[in-house]
């Protein structure tokens, strides 16, 4: 699996830091999205699907 | 589209009882994805039911929320058309796109998940203190009286840094701004005057004693004068916490709790297992059935929505409560199942760039309320029947006048 975010379109909801923490941060200054690990390990694949459905802005692309 | 024939009905739709959604959300899911339904001003908006076409429509940046444009549908029967088309001198910047970008950016770095959870035992603390003098005076009490209204009103003070004993003000002031039907145009006209007023003279004195708090950093960021915010945007949103930040919460916390109360499994799997608090919060959130108007969209091109044409100059509203039920997204919708794999996907706090800045907040909020209550009051019943429940009328956010609980 292979992750990309869109920063700009991002809103800094944080859904997807609760969803997969190891995957994804937010920036401290403006909740922007941060991308902690663009090819996560299988054990780590359902929760990113799940982070890249739940996002608001649809910010979270995945490449399988 | 509406069969000509069919006469247009009237919106916001009647339910059977409060936690029961209007049988018109099914039906207009299976007629097609618009149908026009007429708003108390009198004017005509094509409503969106469906999932997918709810959320497509609001991640549309295209799209504007500003109703006060030429031609927009009006929603309120006051002559100002009601809160999505009223404007403030001075904030047409941040309404969207880049500005808006800009203005809220500026807000989130207060809203994210990690000072959000560093709140969580402040907020704890609140609710102790007010669920320890529900508890001191005794059953039954009126949940909105005494948690529903003050403690997010609590919360979002400390945050912003302002008083929180001027909580009976900031409900009437809200109320009085959300109304479609409840309030005359000079009640509208003296309430927006008295909070902005409010709200001027707070961030006033936040200049003058700046203090560790959303609403001084605000200020300070203002008075530098980059360009990043001005004092009309800043005292806008000053407004639009503090009205924000309580209103749907408080709601919130009354419809979750009767949703729980009135189907008593619901809350007694929670008090047998607290691991649950949280998907029974987002299945709460997912099957409110009192979620208020919706959200408007002016439209300025020709579109489809699932199909359907759409031609620029109309105005659309989207119903989050509806889409919340649409079976291709959640299958069974009107079973309530907090283990849910997808319930945290819901559309209550919106979608696209607008999704609610406040969300994690109120989830924060809606999860100390939910585990305290099974923690602390395993007993806790409703004292009347949902039929018996009265609803908010006449004002775009819903929610219920009153809960009276016993334990």
């Amino acid at each position: 699996m292979k992750i990309t975010v869109d920063q700009d379109a991002c809103c800094g909801s944080g859904l997807c830091v609760i969803r997969a923490d190891r995957v994804f941060d937010q920036r401290e200054e403006d909740g922007v999205v941060m991308l902690l690990d663009e090819a996560p390990s299988p054990e780590d694949f359902e929760d990113v699907r799940a982070a890249a459905a739940g996002c608001p802005t649809g910010a979270i692309r995945l490449a399988e | 589209m509406t069969d000509e024939a069919t006469p247009i009905p009237d919106y916001p739709f009647d339910q059977p009882h409060v936690l029961e959604p209007p049988r018109e959300w099914a039906e207009s899911r299976a007629k097609c994805p618009v149908t026009h339904v007429r708003m108390p001003s009198g004017d005509v908006v094509g409503l969106l039911t469906g999932y997918d076409e709810v959320r497509t429509l609001l991640a549309d940046p295209r799209f504007s929320r500003d109703l006060s444009r030429k031609g927009a549908a009006r929603l309120s029967n006051t002559e100002d058309g009601g809160l999505f088309s009223r404007t403030t001198e001075g904030t047409a910047d941040i309404q969207e796109g880049p500005g808006h970008q800009r203005w809220r950016r500026l807000l989130s770095r207060a809203f994210t998940v990690k000072k959000m959870e560093a709140w969580r035992p402040r907020v704890q603390e609140m609710a102790d203190e007010l669920i320890d003098a529900m508890i001191a005076k005794g059953s039954p009490a009126d949940l909105r009286e005494e948690l529903a209204l003050p403690l997010p009103v609590r919360v979002i003070c400390a945050l912003l840094g302002a008083p929180s004993e001027d909580q009976d003000k900031f409900a009437y002031w809200s109320e009085v701004a959300l109304t479609l039907t409840k309030y005359s145009q000079e009640e509208v006209d003296a309430a927006q005057q008295a909070f902005h007023d409010y709200a001027s003279e707070l961030v006033e004195q936040k200049r003058a004693h700046p203090g560790d708090d959303l609403l001084s950093e605000l200020t300070q960021i203002s008075d530098s004068q980059d360009g990043r915010l001005s004092n009309e945007e800043l005292v806008s949103t000053a407004r639009g916490l503090l009205l924000a930040g309580h209103e749907t919460t408080s709601n919130m916390i009354l419809k979750m709790t009767a949703l729980l109360l009135s189907e008593r499994e619901r809350y007694e799997a929670v008090v047998a297992d607290p691991e649950l608090v949280t998907g029974t919060v987002e299945e709460s959130l997912r099957m409110d059935p009192l979620a208020g108007v919706g959200i408007p969209r002016f439209i300025t091109e020709d579109i489809e929505v699932g199909g359907e044409p759409v031609s620029s100059g109309s105005s659309l509203l989207v119903s989050l409560a509806a889409a919340n039920r649409d079976a291709r997204k959640f299958p069974e919708p009107d079973r309530f199942d907090p283990r849910r794999e997808n319930n945290s996907q819901h559309v209550t706090f919106g979608a696209g760039p607008h999704f609610c800045v406040g969300q994690t907040l109120a989830r924060v909020e809606l999860k100390v309320v939910l585990e305290t209550f099974a923690r602390r009051l395993p007993g806790l019943r409703l004292r009347d029947t949902p039929e018996q429940l009265r609803q908010r009328e006449g004002v775009a956010a819903g929610g219920l006048q009153e809960l009276w609980v016993t334990w």
